[in-house]
């Protein structure tokens, strides 16, 4: 409440023009709901909201068209760096990114990933790596850790039968037509806010037109990892970031 | 003639909704009934509400939902709310009147209005508050016998919930004695 | 009597695993995923094959190779996911190798939804692939039923070397019902896979292409393809029916539907009206004569089904004009009410009654 006698008030704290005001349905703890604020809060830095547009994945992300508040379109599971490339190519001022998963980017749809990014579209792309498949209740994800237990790997993740998880970070940067890729967690504050300037960086290489941008984020699921929230976070310091280092791993 | 009743049991996810159901589902079998259990599912689930539906017949069992059920378990105030208009004339409603805010509305129905918070305390632990109403809608109705569901509770229960067997079946009587008091 | 309640998704893993599974492949979907959790952890145990593929268009070409190798192999989806196996269900067709799909439905097009629905019946009977080949589809209403028709459908693949869909909704995947499960059978088919890949070893090398380059060869191919449907049509027909014997009425629909219909039935009895109820099981082939015998007796027909109108074609078909038909649906995940059908089965004989006056 501002009254006219108050002290002078500073705003230090406001919800992005680029999210809607409604409530996501997002589990208490989940990191998808940072990784939105952050991408939001980029957009409306770089003044670009009235030229973005987004493209969902299917997984939990799939309402991310209702959180953002940019133009979107929803993609078919693991299709979303296609879509992207259709759009972008009919509208090449427009500021183009996908938000996916885990299992949508590295598992269903790592060949359009990789083709996109080969293309060196001029492309963002923010990819939520929780090592499991949150919307459909916790199978193993390509991300999944070794021995770990999903229900669909319900003895542990073993890696002669399943194979060894894949690092999208350090693969993709070994395509020419990567112009970015860093990997970041959102495990506490410090992290969050190293992964705010590469999501940023991100959309500024896309701006600049110098190829496809990158940003993989170490998120959390409580519901699936079936841990309290705070575990979670304990949980990508101790378990995923030793596993998935965090770190540049091409930057143009 | 064949018989067919439709139960909805409705409330939070982690209310135990699910497994009320299922209690019953067993009990229905163990009383040689046929039985249908089908639950609402998917995403929505998380930490939204739950519901599941579960008929029993004496005859093979059609449809697997109806509109209008001939009870209604309902653990929460939106259950209530959305339940409530649907019951079947001549129904019952069994509502848990410890986390509802308002009297019910219905005359055509039977409704059973427990502080089964307080009752399944009492028998040993709030979480079983669905089972008190499930002895008070089964005792209604008079649809299975309460040894069934015991019997179901015994055999079915999760085995990390196997220590509260005895809480179960004293909430179940709990709210199976309050149909056989005289209303008032 | 039964003594245990099973969920669908579990009893059709179960059944598969017990008609002698050997490999099965898989990618979680909604409102199937329980079926491959049940396998991902009794495959292993069992020393058998599990693998979640990296999405279904993987899994149906695992199933192709596995089919080749002469396994019993299958792999289960919904909606969404069965749209991408239609490349390898073209291409497994073409081969001649067995295989079982189960496919259970939810609400389409596109992402949809999870609920029930039966939006994919033009899908799978009539497609999915490229090319005009018939897989058999069947689809059972009960938990029960749907154990039996899997743990046939092994045998059926193979003795025909065809295709088998065991096509189900998001109702009975997830829905408990009593029932019972059928013994563990042995290992190894009971039929002769002298046509599998292993390694020529000691015998004249085996090919399986679906390259026909020359039309001639394509069509030689097509045609022996057909002479087998029409063996298949003639012998894998089923259906069931209810109250049929002094029905003037008919209702008609399968799987969920079709038990929603038999409670529409039951309360239009009730009523006093001569109402019947067939279920067709086996969806492809389907068993156009059966229905077709009860034309005579019959003064209205009316289709239940969870789409807008989609099996409904076939029953106009094998009526052939002499008997009215009419259709109630309910799509996009919603499952019909017996209340909503019985006041079409009144609108269908208030109807038929403007026709006479
Ligand atoms: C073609 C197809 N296959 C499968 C699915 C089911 N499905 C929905 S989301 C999902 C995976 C979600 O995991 P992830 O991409 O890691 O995202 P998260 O939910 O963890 O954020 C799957 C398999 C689908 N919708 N479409
Ligand atoms: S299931 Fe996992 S990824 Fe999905 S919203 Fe919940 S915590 Fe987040």
């Amino acid at each position: 409440m501002l009254m006219a006698d108050a002290p002078e008030v500073h705003l230090v704290f406001d919800r992005p023009e680029s999210l809607t005001d409604v409530d996501t349905h997002y589990c208490p703890g989940c990191s998808h709901g940072i990784a939105h604020r952050l991408v939001a809060e980029v957009i409306d830095e770089l003044e670009i909201r009235e030229r973005t547009i987004g493209v969902a994945p299917v997984g939990c992300a799939v309402f991310a068209y209702n959180y953002f508040n940019v133009d979107f379109a929803e993609a078919a599971h693991g299709r979303a760096p296609a879509m992207a490339t259709g759009l972008k190519r009919v509208h090449p001022e427009a500021v183009v990114f996908t938000y996916q998963g885990d299992g949508d980017l590295a598992s269903i749809g790592i060949a359009e990933a990789l083709h996109a990014a080969a293309r060196g579209e001029h492309l963002t792309t923010i990819f939520i790596n929780n090592a499991i498949y949150g919307m459909t209740g916790g199978q193993m994800a390509p991300t999944s850790l070794p021995g770990q237990r999903t229900t669909s790997s319900p003895c542990g993740r073993d890696v002669e039968t399943m194979g060894m998880p894949l690092r999208m970070s350090e693969l993709l940067a070994t395509l020419p037509g990567v112009a970015y890729s860093v990997r970041r967690s959102l495990h506490n504050p410090k992290n969050i806010l190293q992964a705010k300037k590469a999501i940023k960086r991100a959309f500024e290489i896309q701006i600049e037109e110098r190829g496809f941008s990158f940003v993989e984020l170490l998120s959390t699921c409580p519901t699936n990892w079936g841990l309290t929230p705070s575990e979670s976070m304990t949980w990508v310091e101790q378990r995923l970031i030793p596993f998935y280092p965090l770190g540049d791993y091409k930057v143009i | 003639m064949h018989t067919t009743t439709e139960f909805v049991i409705a409330g939070f996810g982690g209310q135990g909704v699910l497994l009320t159901g299922q209690v019953l589902a067993y009990a229905a079998l163990e009383a040689g009934k046929h039985v249908t259990w089908i639950p609402s599912y998917g995403p929505e689930m998380r930490g939204g509400t739950a519901n599941c539906t579960v008929v029993i017949s004496t005859e093979p069992i059609g449809a697997p939902l109806v509109r209008n059920p001939a009870v209604v378990i309902a653990l929460n105030q939106p259950s209530f709310d959305k339940y409530e208009p649907i019951v079947r004339v001549g129904g019952v409603l069994a509502v848990n009147a410890s986390l509802t805010t308002r009297a019910p509305v219905r005359t055509d129905i039977r409704v059973l209005a427990p502080h089964a918070t307080e009752m399944a305390e009492r028998a040993g632990s709030p979480k079983v508050a669905g089972i008190v109403l499930l002895g008070a809608a089964v005792a209604a109705t008079g649809v299975l016998e309460l040894g069934d569901i015991e019997l179901a509770l015994d055999k079915h229960l999760p085995a990390k919930h196997r220590d509260l067997l005895p809480v179960n079946i004293a909430a179940l009587w709990a709210g199976a004695v309050l149909v056989a008091e005289p209303e008032i | 009597m039964p003594t245990e309640l099973i969920k669908g998704n579990t009893a059709i893993a179960e059944a598969a695993l017990r008609a002698g599974l050997d490999a099965y492949f898989g990618y979680p979907i909604t409102p199937q995923t329980e079926l491959l959790e049940h396998l991902a952890r009794r495959m292993p145990e069992l020393g058998r094959v599990f693998l979640q593929a990296e999405s279904e268009i993987g899994a149906i070409h695992m199933v192709y190779g596995a089919a080749c190798a002469g396994a019993r192999t299958m792999t289960s989806s919904s909606s969404p996911g069965v749209s991408l196996m239609a490349e390898g269900l073209s291409y497994i067709a073409a081969s001649d190798v067995p295989m079982v799909l189960v496919d259970v439905m939810r609400g389409g097009p596109g992402l949809g939804n999870i609920a029930p629905a039966q939006m994919d019946y033009f899908q799978i009977v009539k497609g999915g692939g490229h090319g005009g080949y018939h897989p058999i589809v069947l689809a059972p209403a009960t938990v029960q039923e749907a154990i039996d028709l899997t743990y046939a459908a092994f045998d059926l693949a193979e003795h025909y070397r065809t295709i088998v869909v065991i096509l189900t909704d998001g109702c009975l995947a997830q829905m408990m019902e009593p029932a019972e499960l059928p013994p563990m059978r042995e290992r190894g088919s009971p039929i002769s896979k002298a046509w599998a890949l292993s390694g020529a070893k000691g015998r004249e090398r085996r090919v399986f292409t679906s390259v026909h380059m020359s039309p001639e060869e394509g069509e030689a191919f097509v045609n022996k393809c057909a002479r087998q449907w029409d063996v298949i049509t003639a012998n894998e027909r089923r259906c069931v029916s209810e109250q049929i014997d002094d029905a003037e009425w008919l209702l008609v629909g399968f799987g969920t539907a079709g038990r929603v219909a038999q409670s529409a039935m039951r309360a239009a009895r009730a009523a006093g009206l001569k109402v019947g109820v067939w279920r067709p099981i086996s969806l492809s082939p389907y068993p156009t004569p059966e229905l077709k015998a009860l034309a005579p007796q019959l003064r209205g027909c009316l289709v239940v089904e969870m789409n807008t109108g989609q099996m409904v074609e076939d029953v106009r078909l094998a009526f052939d004009g002499r008997v009215p038909v009419s259709f109630f649906g309910r799509s996009g995940g919603v499952v019909p009410l017996p209340e909503e059908v019985l006041e079409a089965v009144h609108r269908m004989i208030e109807t038929a009654k403007e026709v006479v006056c």
